[in-house]
């Protein structure tokens, strides 16, 4: 690393105490300013251009759009589902890193393996998946399709990932030694974890949560086939946002956009803030 | 008897970690476990506390039959090689856990928390995180947070394993200071001969999953019961077919002199205020002897000088099975 600064004439106390920094070196200035020119052009840009568009019509096209019925009742969907399936991955999601992190059993490789499937899947591969098991010709005599159970399953089955691979490596590295002193201090099991392990866990867990949330809202292809897209019942955003386009209507679809973008930024931060709460209550 | 361990042993699959152990361990005492590294000292200690379960045998505390309860039962204070920190909680909290978990009032709680704090000489870090105290600050913080449930007794794990020479010694001493302060049970686990014969009351030698000897570190010192203790606890030399302590040997010039070994001065090393001489007897063995620096100037001798070796008297030996060092081969019994 080079030492030489952009600006040496200006003393380092000041930047730091004013911004919170030092002088950038030249390297790590053009670092900077690779990784700005990269993020603005695949992120702030698009961003943008969606955020102009969903205003051409200005605030009352924007508002008439968001709280037409049927828009209104896609936003609530799919919001209200990835919130409740975001709770379910973190209950599931830490239980299962737990079992992959701390026991051992036959089959834990596999296991570990086919966690990741979701993943690796294609989205409407999962789809299709999903319709043959819970569609109407269902081999467990399960028929979900058309409902918004097929919703819920649908985000749950592609989100399922996120928090088990957030959480393992965190839970993995864990300092068992501090769980012992916990007990012999005469914490309880429950009292351990939710004193000690958890705090430990939070920033994870919030991070995978997070991203499980993120996918959720945006999900299309897995549960395009078995929920049926009907209007004011299982009908997502992001379908929505599709017939608007199709319909030759990008104003409106652009309006849905910036509202689930800034649903999903709020949940980021408040996941965000009370995972520094959890932190510091210990 | 504070603890007593009855009969104890522990495999960890085909390892015996324990085997037969029985130990009784007096109150109000500073005892080690010594004994080199996976000689199953610590595996004892967790077993004392509860954090591994032994295999057979039997542990008592204070009068109380142990052996089945779960270490949040045996109210023992644990102090960990690697300080196990709560890392999210404040040097107060830390201190403040068993307490709180046992529900006592606020003001009760900081009270006694700030008294251990006074205690450990952490007054001024009480708001810190752990990450930012150093290796010994943390030890002692973690030494207080044993203390604050009024533990039975105290189970120290290589303590100061973790640390470098400098702040091990000043701990060592601290801990000493405050074992006579507060006077609990205590015993902790080193392989560091030095500061168990330094430290403690009482030791107990353990190898192998056995107990070698048990003893004060004077006894332990000057009456070795076997071989492994002599050679574990201090340098040793080999005359004849006795082990001894290089200290103990006196060299003569004196022509005279019938008594001893007679040999030839092959090495002179000088390490600070201690003299190392290797002698090599006539029958070929080498022998190193360790005289001041004054002992040695008095003697006069250099490399080549002929000398007689001799034990001084009431020296502790034990007889040796291993063949003894021969010239040429480089010494390394008194590297130990």
């Amino acid at each position: 690393m080079t030492s030489t600064t952009l600006v040496p004439d200006r003393p380092a106390g000041n930047r730091r105490s004013a911004r919170g920094g030092l002088p950038l070196t030249r390297v790590s200035g053009l670092g900077l300013g690779v990784a700005m020119v990269w993020f603005s052009l695949l992120v702030l840009i698009p961003l943008a251009a969606v955020a102009v568009t969903a205003s051409q019509g200005g605030w009352s096209g924007f508002w008439r759009t968001v709280t037409n019925e049927q828009t209104a009742a896609t936003i609530r969907l799919t919001v209200g589902t990835a919130l409740l399936v975001t709770l379910v991955n973190i209950v599931m999601g830490t239980l299962i890193a737990w079992v992959l992190v701390r026991d051992r059993f036959f089959g834990k490789r596999a296991l570990e393996i086919l966690i990741d499937v979701p993943f690796a899947l294609p989205t409407i591969v999962a789809g299709l998946v999903l319709l043959s098991l819970y569609g109407p010709g269902s081999p467990l005599g399960v028929n979900i399709a058309n409902t918004r159970i097929a919703v819920f399953l649908a985000f749950l089955f592609v989100t399922l990932p996120f928090i088990v691979r957030t959480v393992q490596p965190v839970l993995a590295e864990l300092d068992r030694e501090a769980e012992e002193a916990a007990a012999s201090l005469g914490a309880s099991r429950y009292t351990t974890f939710r004193r000690i392990i958890l705090p430990s866990l939070t920033p994870a867990i919030a991070a995978g949560a997070a991203l499980s949330f993120a996918r959720a809202v945006g999900e299309y292809g897995s549960l395009v086939l078995l929920s049926g897209n009907l209007p004011m019942r299982t009908e997502v955003a992001s379908v929505r946002i599709l017939s608007s386009i199709e319909n030759d209507n990008p104003d409106s679809a652009a309006a849905v956009a910036v509202v689930l973008l800034a649903i999903s930024l709020a949940v980021i931060v408040v996941l965000d803030v009370i995972q520094r709460r959890v932190m510091r209550r210990g | 008897m504070s603890i007593e361990i009855v009969n104890v042993g522990k495999r960890f699959g085909d390892f015996v970690a324990l085997d037969d152990v029985s130990v009784s361990i007096p109150s109000g005492r500073l005892t080690a476990l010594l004994g080199p590294s996976g000689g199953g000292k610590s595996t004892l200690l967790r077993i004392v506390a509860g954090l591994e379960r032994a295999d057979t045998g039997k542990i008592e505390i204070e009068g109380v039959d142990a052996t089945g309860l779960p270490p949040q039962k045996r109210n023992v204070g644990f102090v960990f090689q690697h300080y196990a920190a709560f890392k999210h909680l404040s040097v107060r909290r830390n201190v403040a856990f068993g307490l709180e978990i046992r529900k006592r009032p606020k003001d009760e709680i900081r009270r006694r928390v700030d008294e251990l704090l006074a205690l450990v000489h952490l007054e001024q870090f009480a708001d810190r995180l752990p990450a930012q105290l150093s290796g010994g600050q943390r030890q002692r913080m973690a030494l207080a947070r044993a203390l604050a449930v009024e533990p039975t007794v105290l189970l120290l794990d290589e303590p100061f394993g973790a640390l470098d020479a400098k702040v091990r010694k000043e701990l060592r001493d601290w801990l000493r200071r405050l074992h006579d302060e507060v006077h609990v049970t205590t015993v902790f686990v080193t392989h560091d001969q030095e500061e168990a014969l330094e430290v403690a009351d009482e030791i107990v030698v353990i190898n192998d999953g056995r107990v070698e000897q048990i003893g004060s570190p004077d006894e332990l010192y000057d009456r070795p019961a076997n071989e492994f203790v002599m050679r574990f606890l201090g340098p040793v030399t080999q005359l004849g077919d006795q082990l001894v302590r290089p200290h103990d040997l006196q060299l003569s010039t004196d022509p005279a002199d019938a008594s001893g070994v007679p040999g030839r001065v092959t090495r002179v090393t000088r390490i600070g205020f201690e003299i190392r001489v290797e002698v090599t007897a006539d029958d070929g063995q080498t022998v190193t002897v360790t005289l001041t620096r004054n002992e040695f100037l008095a003697l006069g001798i250099q490399v080549d000088s002929t000398v007689r070796v001799r034990l001084a008297p009431n020296s502790p030996t034990t007889t040796t099975s291993a063949p003894a060092q021969r010239a040429a081969a480089p010494s390394l019994a008194a590297t130990h």
